[in-house]
């Protein structure tokens, strides 16, 4: 390890390893520090991404493919369930794996890596702008000088509010989640499995995703409004027990998903941040993994242009390409998960009867929710937003 | 700003290390590394957005402060470890 790096990421999540990546391969000297002992481990997600995402970085390989998927079923809360037809494929990711294969594709671009590095504050200079960081790397305090900071470090960021961004995230967006890994059960591999309603995830929803033979990733988020009445854990424990009675408890896990809108400001004082950071989130599905990857990318690239200019001013491009990306996507979708979270037990119990009633051909997920947009007409703006931009 | 210490609380042992209460901590006030996490009681105002957002219920909020904690939750070398990086 140098004393002195053009870029230093905090983080080696997918976000991270792909801000390494693209800045590293645009000719920046890179530094990668995770506090974790371990890249990709643990893992706290429900790690479901559609093929046409994954494969804009990385080729599909079985050795991070737990299952192949086809098909989504949505579960109303009266236990009725609509398949909606899908184009697509997806899969459901090893991301103990896959998150090391992404930072593999870093280093094999010239990016250092560094774990069990934890960064507790930034070093700024006289005009409070960030010239490296200060870490406690496998106990020892050291400083690292850079010119750029990519914070990718996560839900639990705070390299953000050092740079002065307010990354708070709203306990109304914040999801509190819970997950397992169970095995020993009965799951079939092509389908992704949604549970809606009050008992199961009130204003979340709770997820089974098959896991390869007898194994699924079970888990749920719900929003900390509604998780002071009652905590992720307890939910997710009835759910298994009911549904699940004789499962193996593989993993047990905590995390929590900001489902927000991306963070109002994401460059401030030579910092960028990227990914989960940032709120790079899909606020209706919590889905991160491909839009903290396309938040990295792109925060990578000019963060190396920036560097290369010589001109650190260069750095507001990233939010200008994120919010033309992704950004504005992001805003439309938060409008429709404020729509949905408002649906009652009844409302999702009737929708997915006026789906069941749809000729099977038009059981498209759009299908369901042109049905939807019926129970909700106030939702129609916001929807109407996302095809005429 | 004078308050009791240490009435929010994070039991050791049992907590993940997930940084769900670090996301909505409004202070930045929680310092969370591997498997270390404390509060830092000079910024912490008790809000309590940490106790609702914890997935596995391991915050707690003491009415009484500090003198009142049971023994088995004091988790003296995780206040350390939040004073040593100041």
């Amino acid at each position: 390890m140098k004393q002195d790096y053009d870029v230093i990421v905090v983080g080696a999540g997918p976000a991270g390893s792909t801000a390494a990546r693209y800045a590293a391969s645009a000719g920046a000297s890179v530094l990668m520090l995770e506090k974790d002992r371990d890249v990709g481990y643990p893992v706290r997600c429900g790690e479901a991404v559609s093929h046409e995402g994954v494969i804009q970085f990385i080729q599909p390989d079985p050795k991070w493919i737990a299952s192949t998927v086809t098909k989504f079923r949505l579960v109303a809360p009266n236990g009725k369930s609509v398949v909606p037809r899908l184009d697509g494929t997806g899969y459901v990711l090893e991301r103990r794996i896959f998150d090391y294969e992404l930072a593999k594709l870093a280093a094999a671009e010239g990016t250092e890596v560094v774990t069990k590095a934890y960064v507790y504050d930034l070093l700024k200079d006289d005009n409070g702008a960030a010239v490296g960081v200060k870490a406690l790397i496998k106990d020892v305090k050291v400083e690292i000088r850079c010119k750029v900071v990519v914070a990718a470090d996560g839900v639990e960021s705070r390299v953000g509010k050092w740079a002065g961004i307010d990354t708070t995230c709203h306990i109304r967006d914040m999801e509190s989640c819970a997950q397992m890994t169970i095995s020993g059960i009965d799951v079939e591999q092509d389908v992704l499995d949604f549970y809606f309603g009050d008992d199961v995830s009130p204003g979340g929803y709770l997820w089974v995703f098959p896991k390869g033979k007898n194994t699924a990733n079970v888990g749920l988020g719900l929003s900390v409004e509604e998780a002071k009445k009652k905590s992720a854990i307890k939910f997710l424990q009835e759910f298994v027990e009911k549904k699940f009675p004789r499962a193996a408890v593989l993993t047990h896990i905590a995390g929590g998903v900001p489902c927000a809108k991306t963070c109002s400001r994401i460059v401030a004082n030579n910092v960028i941040l990227v990914g989960d950071a940032a709120h790079q989130v899909n606020p209706v599905s919590g889905g991160g993994i491909i839009s903290g990857m396309i938040g990295g990318m792109i925060g990578g690239q000019v963060a190396a242009e920036a560097i290369s200019k010589r001109q650190l001013s260069h750095l507001v491009e990233y939010e200008k390409k994120w919010n033309k990306r992704l950004g504005w996507r992001h805003d439309v979708f938060y409008n429709i998960k404020e729509a949905i979270a408002g649906f009652s037990d009844d409302t999702l119990n009737s929708i997915c009867d006026s789906a069941l009633k749809l000729p099977e051909e038009k059981r498209t997920l759009g299908g369901i929710f042109r049905v939807a947009l019926w129970n909700k007409p106030s939702m129609m703006l916001e929807v109407a937003k996302v095809f005429v931009s | 700003m004078a308050k009791p210490f240490l009435m929010i609380h994070i039991r050791p042992g049992k907590c993940d290390y997930c940084g769900c209460c670090v996301g909505v901590c409004p202070e930045d006030a929680i310092e969370l590394q591997e498997s270390k996490i404390a509060i830092i009681e000079e910024r912490c105002t008790n809000c309590r957005k940490c106790v609702w957002a914890c997935p596995w219920e391991v915050i707690e909020f003491h009415r009484e402060g500090v003198q009142n904690l049971p023994k088995e939750i004091s988790a003296l070398d995780d206040f350390q470890f939040a004073h040593s990086l100041k």
